[in-house]
């Protein structure tokens, strides 16, 4: 699907996802700006096309200092789809996997690996008499 | 085109639908099971691709309004702070189920005498207990012998699943607290298990499980079911129950692969379509004999909607735990499952472990709960979140009321013009009391777990998804629709064997009782065969 969006619409969408994640020395992490993270939120951004240039739309006419505070007082649903877009797109780029310890591969075919754990854990619950409530005896 | 009857016509092929056709093979009658989805290929789900997360919310949905997909029906739920989830296909709803397999307790079938609410069951627990170990042995069931809060269950389980590092946390602040915890039962391979493979922790069991380690009835009691000889047609939707002159059912019509309207006769229909799909079919098969819709003299149908309010606590911790890594499920407490009345509410619920999350499922939680914001702060946040998350759920017991209900919207419409369900629910006062002791000593268990910041929910919005009480059991035509060993009381050649028929909820998952019902009204139909009508 080609890009549904105006030159001046992407540029602001641009400028929303930088806001929501912006790159970080500190985690050695790009930005949700990033070139090509922001191209894959545009891909899954184009079905949605019209709830997000309404929301720019709102967005450019109302303005405001807490831009954040702004959009979701007035696009709460608009808002919440681009953060989830956003953050889709964000956590699935291999920098970012890499920064966060996570194998850069989907789960599937090679699994993961889960602690067994310690069954004695049970042991003071073993202790416990049965307790399950016998259902002919009315207040027992 | 018409063809020549059939013996039995099974409508869906999830949970239910599976375990009948499976048990009523051995009879070698002909049995057709029509199902409006599709066969899934686990290599199409989510698990096999990076964006996992993502199609959560697209063709992965649980919401069926969400997912859109052709074989999905709409459902209008304005009305319900719960919205309905589910998944149409071969396998049903399993496909996309968490798993976690416990038991109705001995004391649910029997809560008018013990509590005096609701009704009691017209069947109890030991008359299911052979089908739940028979289901058990079919699905095949992961957990370990001896939960006091059981009576003891007669056949070997696999090895209980994994505790994790999240699961021994949770259990350690239940132990703290002096709280009844155990494995719970699971229906997931943690070994191989007929010709399946064991749980390689892939944690997304229910976008569908690639392994297929997840007993999901396409893959645990279907394949048994084709190979006796039922036969499956899919991508069949069926628009309604056909009724002759004498009030009995003559078959369905329903919309073939290619949109087109066939008629199917049989001597025996079955419904399997679950607690929203039956009542919806059988208001939608109106005819001069059955105004009101199919079954429904006693007016019941699409009545007692009953869907297990939940309430999500969610602890932050600062150390690591399992993340999205394991199955969901592991572990579940009922330390309040029987009524206390000092507690302000009558019946109870169960804690159930919901593991841990994604990264993309944790930073949304963080960001709608204000605990990650926009800007430079995102990152060190969300690490705080990240890998350090875990969260239980409490089931509570739904109580039936007559004004919870299942009926046709006026204008909703499926993709070959089916009027769609409309769901009406409210919380009781009753469930209202529940959620906040849940919510309450929920919290308390996750900090005596070590949590440092504590997020709660209540009710979990995109979680109806057990779907009962639409079309109760009982013995009495005009308080139910069903009798009690599943056959409508109105028309006599006509069964239900999904959950509509529950006639109370219980404070637990209620798949593993569905399907023990389901094998039992099929046991049922097999010893009276020479008089099945009378
Ligand atoms: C996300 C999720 C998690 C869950 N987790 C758990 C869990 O951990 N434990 C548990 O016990 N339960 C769980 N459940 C619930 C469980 O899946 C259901 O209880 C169970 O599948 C119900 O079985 P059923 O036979 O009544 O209906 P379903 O399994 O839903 O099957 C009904 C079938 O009927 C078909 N159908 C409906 N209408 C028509 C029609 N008109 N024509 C043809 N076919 C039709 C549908 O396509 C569907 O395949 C979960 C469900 C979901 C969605
Ligand atoms: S965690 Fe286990 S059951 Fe769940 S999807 Fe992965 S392999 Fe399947």
């Amino acid at each position: 699907m080609s890009n549904p969006f105006s030159e001046q619409e992407t540029q602001s969408l641009l400028i929303l996802v930088g806001m929501i994640i912006p790159a970080s020395e500190e985690f050695g992490v790009p930005g949700a700006d990033d070139e090509t993270i922001f191209a894959d939120i545009l891909k899954s951004a184009s079905p949605h096309h019209s709830t997000l240039a309404g929301m720019l739309a709102v967005l450019d006419a109302e303005g405001g200092d807490d831009i954040a505070q702004t959009l979701r007082q007035s696009q709460p649903s608009g808002t919440a789809l681009l953060e989830k877009l956003t953050v889709e797109s964000y956590y699935r780029d291999d920098r970012v996997m890499r920064s966060l310890d996570m194998e850069t591969r989907p789960p599937f075919p090679k699994g993961f690996d889960l602690d067994q754990g310690d069954m004695s854990l049970l042991d003071p619950v073993r202790d416990r008499p049965v307790f399950y409530r016998k259902q002919h005896d009315p207040g027992e | 085109m018409t063809e020549e009857p059939v013996d039995v016509l099974i409508i869906g092929a999830g949970a239910s639908g599976a375990a009948v056709a499976w048990s009523l093979a051995d009879t070698r009658m002909r049995i057709v099971c029509l199902e409006q989805g599709g066969t899934s290929n686990p290599s199409d789900f989510p698990s096999a691709g990076r964006d996992w997360e993502a199609r959560r919310s697209s063709d992965f949905s649980i919401s069926p309004n969400q997912r859109k997909r052709p074989t999905d029906y709409p459902i209008a739920e304005d009305n319900s702070p719960i919205k309905i989830v589910n998944f149409n296909g071969v396998g049903g709803s399993t496909v996309m189920f968490a798993g976690q397999f416990p038991r109705f307790h001995p004391s649910d079938f029997r809560v008018k005498s013990l509590d005096g609410v609701a009704d009691d069951w017209p069947v109890d627990y030991a008359t299911l207990e052979p089908f739940f170990e028979q289901n058990d042995r079919m699905m095949g069931v992961s957990g370990l012998a001896g939960d006091p809060a059981y009576p003891p269950k007669g056949h070997d389980h696999m090895p209980p699943l994994p505790l994790g590092k999240a699961g021994q946390a949770v259990a350690r602040g239940f132990n703290k607290q002096g709280w009844h915890w155990w494995p719970a039962d699971v229906a997931i391979n943690s070994v191989a298990y007929d010709g399946r493979d064991k749980c390689i922790n892939l944690g997304a069991c229910i976008s569908g499980c690639a392994q297929g380690a997840k007993a999901s009835v396409d893959v645990s009691y279907w394949p048994h079911a084709l190979r006796a000889g039922v036969e499956l047609r899919t991508h069949c939707r069926v628009r309604e129950i056909t009724v002759g002159d004498d009030g009995m059912a003559t078959g369905a019509i329903y919309y073939d692969q290619d949109d087109t309207e066939q008629i199917i006769k049989a001597h025996v229909v079955i419904m399997a379509s679950n607690g929203v799909g039956t009542p919806r079919l059988l208001l939608n098969s109106k005819s001069k004999a059955f105004p009101d819709g199919l079954a429904n003299s006693s007016g019941l149908v699409g009545k007692n909607l009953m869907l297990h309010p939940y309430a999500g606590i969610q602890g932050i911790f600062e150390e690591e735990l399992d993340g999205y890594k394991g199955p969901h499920k592991g572990i579940q407490s009922q330390e309040f499952y029987e009524t206390d009345l000092s507690r302000g509410f009558v019946r109870g619920y169960t804690y159930e472990l919901s593991r841990g999350s994604g990264p993309v499922n944790t930073a949304l939680t963080g960001l709608s709960k204000g605990r990650i914001p926009w800007g430079a702060n995102h990152h060190g946040a969300f690490r705080k979140m990240y890998n350090r998350t875990t969260s239980i759920f409490a089931v509570c017991e739904d109580l039936p009321e007559e004004h919870n209900t299942v009926t046709l919207d006026a204008s909703l419409t499926d993709g070959h013009g089916i009027p769609a369900p409309k769901i009406d629910y409210t919380l009781s006062d009753n469930s209202r009391k529940m959620l906040d002791h849940a919510l309450a000593r929920g919290s308390e268990v996750l900090r005596a777990a070590g949590a440092t910041d504590i997020l709660t929910t209540a009710p979990l919005q995109m979680a109806g998804w057990h779907l009962m009480g639409t079309a109760r059991m009982g013995t009495d035509p005009q308080r139910s629709v069903v009798n009690e060993w599943g056959r409508s009381h109105d028309v006599k050649n006509l069964f239900i064997v999904d959950g509509s028929i529950f006639v109370t909820s219980a404070g637990v998952n209620p798949t593993s009782t569905l399907q023990a019902l389901a094998l039992y009204i099929a046991d049922q139909m097999k010893q009276r065969l020479a008089n099945l009508f009378d």
